[in-house]
């Protein structure tokens, strides 16, 4: 626990000097909702569950690319191989890098949700608490298998077609139960015995994910 | 294997050249009528597709955690086996539901998770194919991370709602209905290992062939 806090801080350090990633990210991340805005919103008024709809979109699109850049930066400078040579568990490196994913991720929803409210009359205050629950049982299974990925990916050759083209297939149960669990309580009368069920998903999905996670790193960094 | 692989491919061959009589004799549904019979070949393909999804997530598990070459091998043979019996159930399940349900598509469970597990078996193939070296691992985690993927899909889409008929279909077919339904999956099954195991042997010699290749080298 003690490495992976240690390589979340390095993270920090390193994306406080320059600020890149968040920044892009969060950017990224409002001009996909704005994209969306265009094109599904007619004559004020939103599609039913539009909402939740591109919330789920903009986060899992988002994460993509600041999956691939924070891997990027390992690679340009070749500092991967330094963090698997660490004397330390090898999980703990993942450990470490999931939570930075998880912090940026964090920070994009945050400047999303108001974005959500803005521009599709979301009722984003009905049940703040689910939908907080909902947001980080679905971030939390979105990122552990994309950090997985990520991480392996550096080594490959056309890794910015291939981690959308392997993320994808596999996080769309965490997008379904995630909008499904998310349009639940945007409605007008928030169902919270849906969103309820969904969340359980999402959170079974999440134990399941990241103990496969934790369980294949190791195999899976180590070189020939 | 040679030496019995031509005599197996010619009773495949034999069994499914007989395969349109078998099912054209077999009584016709009272509800569906003769769109019914597209049944024969959709579910034989479906059983082999998660039967292939099943031993590319084994062995892939097993070149994971055991280093085994030979199980790398037999998972992407079984892969590709996947898309294949993939696109079959693919292409037969929408000419049915356009008759019975009207429409060519539904959002329904089973369809959904049968076109995640090609969807993802499809990945899988790009990244064999174009991933470059050392993307056998990713691969298999690919194929790991499917096999379990499956329930998630499978659940959620589930309780979303669902239309397809139920698998207790098959064990309450009619007496006519179950002895053509039973020769095609055991036709559809010797294809299966047939293509298997001339898919695993092209992988052998191929394997075979790069060791030839670096010792020459040296």
């Amino acid at each position: 626990m003690r490495v992976a806090w240690a390589i979340l801080r390095k993270d920090a350090a390193v994306e406080m000097r320059s600020r890149e990633i968040v920044y892009t990210t969060v950017f990224f991340a409002a001009s996909c909702v704005l994209v969306f805005a265009f094109a599904l919103v007619r004559e004020g008024r939103a599609m039913p569950d539009a909402a939740a709809a591109i919330l789920w979109i903009a986060v899992a699109f988002s994460g993509t690319l600041g999956l691939g850049r924070t891997f990027e930066r390992e690679r340009y400078t070749d500092t991967l191989r330094a963090l698997m040579l660490a004397p330390s568990d090898r999980p703990a490196v993942y450990v470490g890098k999931l939570l930075g994913m998880l912090v940026l991720l964090a920070i994009v929803e945050a400047a999303l949700l108001p974005l959500i409210a803005l521009f599709f009359a979301a009722p984003i205050t009905a049940s703040p608490l689910w939908l907080a629950a909902l947001l980080a049982a679905g971030t939390l299974g979105f990122a552990s298998v994309g950090t997985l990925f990520a991480a392996m990916l550096v080594r490959a050759r056309s890794r910015d077609v291939l981690l959308p083209v392997l993320l994808y297939p596999i996080t769309i149960p965490v997008i379904i139960a995630g909008v499904r669990g998310t349009a639940a309580i945007l409605q007008p009368v928030p169902d919270e015995a849906m969103a309820r069920f969904w969340a359980a998903l999402l959170v079974f999905f999440d134990v399941v994910f990241v103990t496969l996670s934790l369980w294949t790193f190791e195999p899976l960094m180590t070189e020939q | 294997m040679t030496r019995v692989f031509a005599p197996l491919a010619c009773l495949a061959m034999a069994l499914f050249a007989a395969a349109p009589a078998v099912v054209a004799n077999a009584p016709a549904e009272a509800t569906m009528g003769l769109v019914q019979r597209i049944f024969y070949y959709h579910v034989p393909s479906a059983m082999l597709m998660f039967v292939s999804a099943v031993v590319c997530g084994t062995a892939s598990a097993a070149y994971l955690f055991r280093r085994s070459a030979a199980a790398d091998r037999l998972a992407s043979a079984a892969g590709e086996l996947v898309v294949v019996f993939g696109l079959i159930v693919l292409a037969t399940g929408p000419l049915w539901a356009r008759k019975a349900w009207g429409v060519w598509w539904d959002w329904d469970a089973r369809l959904t998770s049968s076109l995640l597990l090609w969807l993802m078996f499809a990945a899988y193939l790009l990244v064999r194919r174009y991933g470059g070296p050392g993307s056998e691992k990713l691969a298999g985690a690919m194929a790991l991370f499917g096999m379990a993927n499956v329930p998630f899909v499978y659940v959620s889409v589930n309780y979303w709602r669902t239309l397809h008929p139920k698998t207790s279909v098959i064990m309450t077919l009619e007496p006519g209905m179950r002895s053509a339904f039973w020769f095609c999956v055991s036709a559809f099954a010797l294809l299966y290992a047939l293509l298997l195991a001339l898919r695993l042997r092209l992988e052998e010699r191929r394997a075979e062939a790069e060791a030839l290749f670096l010792a020459l080298d040296e």
